[in-house]
């Protein structure tokens, strides 16, 4: 098997966006209001690379997929109970905190350890997936410092499509300015991609691949490793959601063009 | 940063998630049943939802967006839920907890939803319960999922029992529906014509087959049984005209015409050939009650999840209720509160919330009963066939011993050498267990659906004109609409009171709800939030009035407690339902608080959570104790007749100048005095003298316990309605309306 590939998945939980999410100041630094009795979900940019991640092993066969994700472990369980009805994977939990407000570089260095720790992994083999952003505060670093903590220099961010070649190299398109992709052509792993949202649609949740996944994943829980993270000397001088703003007219007499127009020019004005 | 998080706080923060209702319904260790729910829960709120509001519901056609929801239940894992994992399932034991959950998703966004998918089950039902080996494998694998790589559609399944009139009803046993022999040649397989026209048939707009209830119409095939019919077998298979259904409109409704022949061996349960005769293994009354006693429990589930999904959007609703209007400016009581400004929305509120809570309750625990009686059941089967037992009369005289069993079991102290010996006796358990599914299973669909209707109406007047429209968030119209089905289809409200009015006399049942009053005692004493206080109370005047109502009788000699005497059986089963659903929820939220620490999410916010769920407790206790009282005095009292003013009734009343005089002696009398005529014969004007109390009066004493063991039951409904106006929601509906 030439292409059995070796797919790691960073992927952490955030509250879930239907919900009211205002930022608190907790003793410990800021936070989301009662994030910890949240419904939460899978980072919605990491399961993009999670679903992009399972095509990939599905389509290169003797491919192994981990999801390492940071987190409660009481919550990981709970968002596996939908996750892991997805596709098929191995779980590697890290008992963290829960929040999207502490330092990248602990965070890295705490998932870059869980990742090397794992039976049988070939750090020269390791595709490490992740999402490009995320709808918690999104640090923007955490997915390319665990790469650097593991030594993967090559990576690319805002990725939509990997197409893995039959000598082991692959290409790979990453969104660029004006709607484009740059196209780049990598020898081979191990590299990073920062997942933008791919093309898969949400995979429809299975029971049968569910069970197949718990087999690993409750054990794997419960065996999940304890960390804390270092705030390394992060402070925070405030936090807020990103600004919104509502206009809403009712007009019925508007071409798509012109109500195409109105709209760039709402937009350009802000 | 907008605000500070509180450090400890009384009052609720969210709206209970899933890890809540995970110890609430005692399936925190099912992996298995958590998965269900998640995956069910996607076809709710995505395929299902999205149907509802795109008004599928207006016709009532078999549309191929209909049918795009069976194949979404297929791919989510729903349809397998009923199968065993070699079966094309995977979840392996019972699976009434299962399937109850998985009908509680659907009605949360729409209850024909979960009848679609119910029926399906109850098509199978009948092969599941009483079907040979051979049969069960058949049709189990056929309806199974397509696994990967298989190409095929599995089948659905219709289940025909109720006939056009004036055969209607489920509680008949006359059937129009006729079963012959049409071809028996020597040393083959008989040929069977069955002859069966059906009413409100579930899924028959596109079932494969159908599990039909027939009686014999030739001296060759003794009694009744069920038949399984195919839609390629020789003769006719009309599905008929689609019902005119105003509600539950997802799930398909046909009146079909079946005269089809097929070989005997489609009798479920199998057959025996008896001096010429085809005796059937199995009757059509074995099957269905085996059958219906478990399907009944996901229908009392389906309103109560309605009920729970209504909070939300009526929270929504008011809060944001004068939102946009001149005078409500951001930051103002008016912006900020809405409606839940007003005391009486927060408290109605309250009522449905906590129905929806105990229905909730009720219909689970009674799930989970059943999950615990299958195995018991057949064991009792195996231990039955192996002394040869055979048949309903044999079989109660066979468990008679174990009913005494049962009954000093039930009636032994907790360290009595024998309680383990009559533990482990699975016939003693069968008894016990048995006689409580007969309460509480139509307990569940009669209370569920009964006052589910009632408060769903309630919470669609929440929502105001709003309600009734079809853009109300929740579909809350269409879902109280749909509860009246609910409380009619599978056995309308009075077969269940029928049914409560034998099982709850059961010597073995009462002496499980007189333990049941001094486990709330004993919950009261350390729990005393709870309104487990009380609850005991209201049972304790129950169990008098039934105890006395079955040895009293009316002015005419008459006995009332009677089965023809419905109006004292049927309220006597009414007011039971209310104080089982209640009990069940008390336990609930006893299993949250107890279990609650062990999970760190439930654990973040317990204390706050299990104080609010024990304040609906409270609440609900209130009112299902007033309902049980009324009921109880009104049984007690209301059958004896009123005196009257003739000369033969008011001969023991005073007359004003008797009072007179005896006041020179006893100063006052004349203000206690009741009922004191004129000298001319004049009499206060009312019905008669006042009706003494005579033979009643431990029910007065019980009573006015009652009343008093009422105190701090609206203090606790004020706290409840204070944490729905604090209560955080989110931003909005998972589901489109």
């Amino acid at each position: 098997m030439a292409n059995a590939l070796q797919i790691v998945v960073c992927a952490g939980i955030v509250p879930d966006p239907l919900q009211t999410l205002e930022p608190v100041t907790n003793p410990t630094g800021p936070g989301i209001k009662n994030e910890m009795v949240l419904p939460a979900v899978l980072d919605p940019w990491a399961a993009s690379a999670l679903y992009e991640a399972a095509n990939l092993a599905t389509k290169n066969p003797g491919s192994k997929l981990w999801l390492v994700s940071l987190g409660p472990k009481a919550k990981l369980q709970q968002v596996m109970m939908t996750v892991a009805q997805k596709v098929a994977f191995e779980l590697v939990p890290v008992d963290g905190p829960l929040g999207g407000f502490p330092d990248a570089h602990s965070t890295a260095a705490a998932l870059a350890s869980a990742i090397e720790a794992i039976p049988g992994i070939d750090k020269t083999k390791v595709l490490l997936f992740g999402g490009w952003e995320s709808a918690s505060r999104g640090a923007g670093v955490t997915l390319q410092l665990v790469g650097e903590k593991l030594g993967i220099v090559d990576q690319f961010q805002g990725v939509d499509q990997i197409d893995v070649r039959d000598d082991g190299s692959f290409e790979v398109l990453e969104r660029v300015e004006g709607g484009r992709h740059q196209v780049s052509v990598c020898a081979g792993a191990p590299a990073v991609l920062g997942w933008a949202t791919g093309s898969l649609a949400e995979p429809r949740n299975n029971p049968q691949i569910g069970m197949a996944n718990m087999r690993t994943i409750m054990p794997a829980l419960q065996k999940a490793k304890a960390v804390t993270l270092d705030a390394n000397g992060l402070s925070y001088v405030s936090a807020k959601l990103p600004s919104q703003q509502r206009e809403t007219r009712v007009v019925k007499d508007m071409t798509p063009d012109a109500i195409a127009a109105e709209l760039v020019e709402w937009i350009v004005a802000e | 940063m907008s605000a500070t998080a509180p450090t400890a706080t009384k009052s609720m923060l969210t709206l209970p998630g899933d890890a809540v209702r995970q110890i609430l319904w005692r399936f925190a260790d099912r992996f298995d049943l958590q998965m269900l729910v998640q995956s069910t829960r996607g076809v709710a709120r995505g395929t299902v939802a999205r149907l509802v509001a795109a008004g599928e519901r207006n016709t009532h056609e078999w549309t191929p967006g209909k049918n795009d929801m069976l194949k979404a239940f297929d791919q989510a894992g729903v349809t397998a839920a009923f199968m065993e994992p070699e079966e094309g399932g995977f979840i392996a034991g019972p699976k009434n907890l299962a399937l109850s959950l998985a009908a509680f998703e659907l009605a949360w966004v729409d209850g024909g939803a979960a009848t679609a998918s119910l029926a399906g089950f109850l098509a199978l039902a009948p092969i599941h319960e009483r079907g040979t080996p051979e049969q069960k494998q058949h049709y189990m694998s056929l309806s199974a999922p397509a696994a990967p790589g298989e190409d095929r559609e599995p089948w659905r399944g219709a289940f025909a029992l109720t006939e056009p009139i004036p055969y209607v009803g489920v509680d008949t046993g006359m059937l129009s529906g006729k079963v012959r022999v049409a071809e028996w040649k020597d040393g083959e397989e008989p040929i069977i014509e069955v002859d069966k026209r059906g009413r409100f048939i579930t899924n028959m707009g596109f079932a494969n087959f159908v599990t039909a209830a027939v009686g014999s119409d030739d001296e060759r095939i003794k009694g009744t049984c069920m038949v399984i019919l195919e839609i390629g077998d020789p003769g006719t298979f009309d599905r008929g005209t689609p019902t005119k259904k105003l509600v539950h409109q997802l799930s398909s409704t046909c009146d079909p015409v079946f005269n089809l022949k097929v070989p005997a061996s489609r009798i479920i349960g199998g057959y025996t050939v008896k001096d010429g005769v085809i005796v059937p293994n199995c009757n059509h009354g074995d099957v269905i009650e085996a059958v219906f006693r478990r399907t009944r429990v996901p229908v009392g589930i389906m309103s109560a999840a309605k009920l729970l999904s209504a909070i939300e959007p009526v929270i929504r609703y008011h809060r944001q209720r004068f939102r946009g209007a001149e005078g409500a400016k951001p930051g103002s009581l008016r912006y900020e509160q809405g409606i839940q400004q007003r005391e009486d929305a927060l408290h109605r509120l309250v009522d449905v919330w906590a129905a929806g809570e105990a229905a909730s309750s009720l219909g689970f625990e009674t799930a989970r009963l059943f999950d615990a009686l299958d195995p018991l059941e057949k064991q009792k089967f195996e231990i039955m066939k192996e002394r040869g037992v055979n048949g309903g009369r044999a079989e109660m005289k066979a468990l008679k011993e174990s009913a005494e069993k049962a009954l000093e079991l039930l009636a032994m102290k907790e360290d009595d050498p024998r309680r383990a010996e009559l533990e482990a006796d699975p016939l003693v358990q069968f008894v016990i267990l048995d006689a409580e599914a007969n309460v509480l299973c139509p307990a569940t669909k009669l209370w569920n659906t009964g006052h589910g209707a009632n408060m769903l109406r309630e919470a669609v007047s929440l929502m105001g004109g709003y309600g009734i429209t079809e853009d109300c968030p929740g579909y809350l119209a269409n879902k109280w609409m749909d509860a009246q089905l609910e409380a009619t289809y599978e056995g309308p409200e009075a077969v269940q009171r029928r049914q409560m009015t034998v099982t709850m006399t059961n010597e073995v049942f009462l002496a499980i709800f007189r333990n049941w009053i001094r486990e709330m005692r004993s919950i009261a004493s350390s729990k005393p939030g709870t309104g487990a206080c009380t609850l005991a109370s209201a049972m304790t005047l129950w169990l008098w009035s039934l105890n006395h109502l079955q040895n009293a009788t009316d002015p005419t000699g008459g006995k009332l407690y009677h089965g023809q005497r419905q109006g004292v059986t049927f309220a006597l089963a009414d007011a039971l339902s209310w104080l089982v659903a209640s009990r069940s929820q008390i336990l609930d939220v006893l299993a949250l608080e107890k279990n609650g620490p062990n999970d760190p999410v439930v654990a973040e916010d317990l204390e706050a959570t299990v104080l609010f769920l024990s304040d609906l407790c409270y609440s609900q206790a209130a009112l299902a104790a007033g309902e049980a009282s009324r009921i109880c005095a009104e049984l007690v009292f209301g059958y004896n007749r009123h005196p009257s003013w003739d000369e033969e009734e008011h001969r023991n009343c005073f007359l004003a100048s008797e009072i007179d005089e005896l006041e020179e002696t006893m100063p006052g009398i004349g203000a206690i005095a009741l009922d004191v005529l004129g000298n001319d014969g004049s009499h206060p004007l009312k019905a008669g003298p006042c009706a003494g109390c005579a033979g009643s009066e431990e029910f007065l004493r019980l009573q006015n316990k009652l009343t008093m063991c009422l105190t701090g039951s609206r203090l606790a409904k004020d706290r409840a309605a204070e944490t729905i106006g604090k209560v955080m929601i989110p931003e909005a509906l998972d589901y489109p309306a």
